[in-house]
């Protein structure tokens, strides 16, 4: 529970400090003879939060905080249940990452839709994919050229909050831009 | 670890004995916690197997068969220190011994090392009709003294039922740790239907989910994001050899084989829409089923091949729809409730058995289609995933329990539940597989 609240934390600095997300290689391997459990997969010990003096922000005209680039800050985008309509806090913002995108024609972005755990994995996988189109959409129709986006759906497979409560899932049912 | 005895009838104190056993020996594995069974329990003696080899016996047979038939929930079993006398062979069975116990049948037996393995003898009792109702040799290779076991539990439980037994078969699920660390892990495992036994058919730092088994039980279809991206492979258990089948733009997900093992029907979205797909596995063509904006996915067949049965929230919701693969006509099934999803029928025809959500829960829940009627099976929430076993007497699914993942079997009637409790991680996506 300690570490729960802590990665909470960790995260919420995560995002207040903008670092796109590192995207952690595809790497799989068939195992058709059994593993043992590598010790790597047991817990380790979360490492002690970092403190690095957070960038000063700096805002634009619509008061949509920016990075030292001129990247808007925030990059994810909340849904309501079984939902894929865009609210208007997240078209604002949005609007802003299709100004950068489009001063910055050579940046890809990928947007990965996710859904909460509650109904079934496949069906929160399509609902994921629903929710990035719609925010595809909204850039493309904002001017951004469709070859700087890409889109993937982790329906419910990649949660920010892994509890099951209302406020986990409200956190889960989201839309993230990775740069 | 605790035992959540509920519902109606708890069973003997001995299930319990049992199911703290298991769960004692099983560490790493899934254990098993009997949780209901049926109202009038059939009482049954398994006699601890005499080893007619030398040495130390191994594995006690009569054990792994006395937890077989207490887990189908209809029987309750008589603990092998509540036995007046331990017959191994018919002649020595003295029938007061087990009548004053009210015990209707006994089951007994021996195994013995033979130059190629081992050989079980062994007979089922009727107590009160005071009549053999078999008796039989089997043999197995050695190290397969549990599927030996589970052999037999096959037998008794038919010659007690009717209906054939499902011991014998494995189940697949995703085992996934660290969620939302950076550690994070998900492993393809394959397991004996007890649990025993627990391999691991692939690890990946990316989800795996999905997983379903070919009809002849050889082979396994899944999602796997090991590429960033999802896509459907297919992998041979004996051999490991693997096939990436599709790899779309989109969605590449449900992959099901139909039930004469030639096609798979699955799901795209490379045309920037959900729909239902078939491919031929010999030809490698696809042939697009649906055909429509909503989401359309999770698609199952019928047991005669003839319809695919889908999930499609064309309605506004999602509701369970099935179209006949050669007519194309599509029918909506499900009209109770705001959710119904991930559907399979049963090989009956009969039921579909699908996740159901009632006051915001999500249930499993059968569906009689020629009556309509719903009928809500498990009181857990957010359960998900139901997979029937080959001879359709219960479904597994995953559900959560303490903040963790974990699997469940209920019958198909309801009367019957027990969890498989994993120490380690969230266990989730189980299927089961076909009589191997």
């Amino acid at each position: 529970m300690n570490r729960m609240s802590l990665r909470t934390l960790l995260l919420s600095l995560l995002a207040a400090l903008v670092l796109a997300g590192c995207q952690s290689t595809g790497d799989a391997e068939v195992a058709p003879e059994p593993e043992v459990q590598e010790a790597t997969a047991e817990a380790a010990p979360a490492a002690p939060p970092m403190v690095t003096p957070a960038p000063r922000p700096v805002t634009n005209e619509e008061g949509f905080p920016l990075d030292a680039s001129g990247r808007p800050i925030g990059y994810v985008f909340y849904f309501e249940f079984d939902r894929t309509e865009l609210k208007p806090r997240a078209r604002a913002l949005l609007a802003e990452h299709a100004e950068y995108l489009k001063e910055n024609g050579s940046v890809r972005i990928t947007i990965q839709g996710h859904a909460d755990e509650r109904g079934t994995r496949e069906y929160n996988l399509a609902l994921g994919e629903r929710r990035a189109s719609a925010v595809r959409d909204y850039l493309q129709s904002m001017g951004v050229a469709s070859s700087q986006l890409r889109i993937v759906s982790y329906g419910e497979e990649r949660p920010v909050d892994p509890r099951s409560t209302e406020s986990a899932w409200s956190k889960n049912r989201r839309v993230e831009l990775a740069y | 670890m605790v035992l959540a005895f509920s519902g109606r009838h708890p069973l003997s104190l001995l299930l319990l004995w049992i199911a703290l056993a298991l769960a004692a020996s099983a560490r790493g594995e899934l254990a098993i916690e009997i949780t209901q069974g049926v109202d009038a329990p059939v009482p049954v003696a398994v006699v601890p197997f005499a080893w007619q080899g030398r040495g130390r016996p191994p594995e006690d047979l009569g054990k792994i068969i006395r937890f077989d038939l207490a887990r189908s929930g209809q029987f309750a079993m008589t603990a092998p220190e509540d036995m007046l006398s331990l017959p191994s062979r018919p002649e020595e069975l003295y029938v007061r011994d087990w009548r004053v116990q009210g015990i209707a049948y006994v089951l007994l037996g021996s195994v013995r090392p033979t130059e190629s393995g081992l050989e079980a003898r062994y007979a089922l009792f009727d107590v009160f009709a005071e009549r053999l109702l078999f008796e039989e040799t089997l043999e197995a290779r050695a190290g397969q003294l549990r599927a030996l076991a589970h052999r037999i539990s096959d037998r008794a439980y038919e010659q007690l039922t009717g209906i054939p037994g499902a011991f014998s078969t494995r189940l697949l699920y995703v085992v996934a740790q660290n969620i939302a660390t950076e550690a994070e892990t998900f492993r393809l495992e394959m397991a004996d239907a007890d649990g025993a036994n627990a391999q691991t058919l692939l690890k990946s730092r990316e989800p795996i989910l999905s997983a379903s088994w070919s009809p002849d039980g050889q082979t396994v279809v899944y999602v796997s994001f090991e590429t960033g991206k999802p896509a459907i492979y297919l992998q041979e258990i004996a051999t490991g050899r693997r096939e990436k089948l599709t790899d779309f733009e989109g969605l590449n997900g449900s992959p099901v084989f139909s039930p004469d093992g030639m096609e798979l029907a699955l799901v795209l979205s490379a045309g920037g829409n959900p729909d239902i797909f078939v491919l031929n596995l010999e030809t490698r063509k696809l042939r697009q089923l649906t055909r429509h904006f909503a989401i359309d996915t999770e698609p199952s067949w019928t047991a005669d091949g003839e319809a695919v049965i889908f999930t499609s929230n064309r309605g506004g919701g999602p509701q369970i729809y099935k179209m006949n693969v050669r007519s194309r006509a599509i029918e909506r099934l499900t009209f109770v409730g705001d959710y119904n999803a991930r559907a399979r029928v049963l090989a009956d025809g009969r039921y579909l058995i699908f996740v159901h959500r009632q006051d915001g829960i999500f249930h499993i829940a059968t569906q009689d289609l020629e009556r309509g009627t719903v009928q809500i099976l498990t009181e857990t929430s957010l359960d998900e995933s139901p997979s029937v076993a080959p001879n359709g007497s219960m479904a597994i699914y995953a559900t959560r329990s303490n903040g963790r993942g974990i699997l469940a079997v209920v019958s198909i009637d309801g009367r019957v539940k027990y969890r498989l409790p994993s120490t380690e991680g969230d266990v989730r996506e189980p299927a089961w597989s076909p009589f191997l």
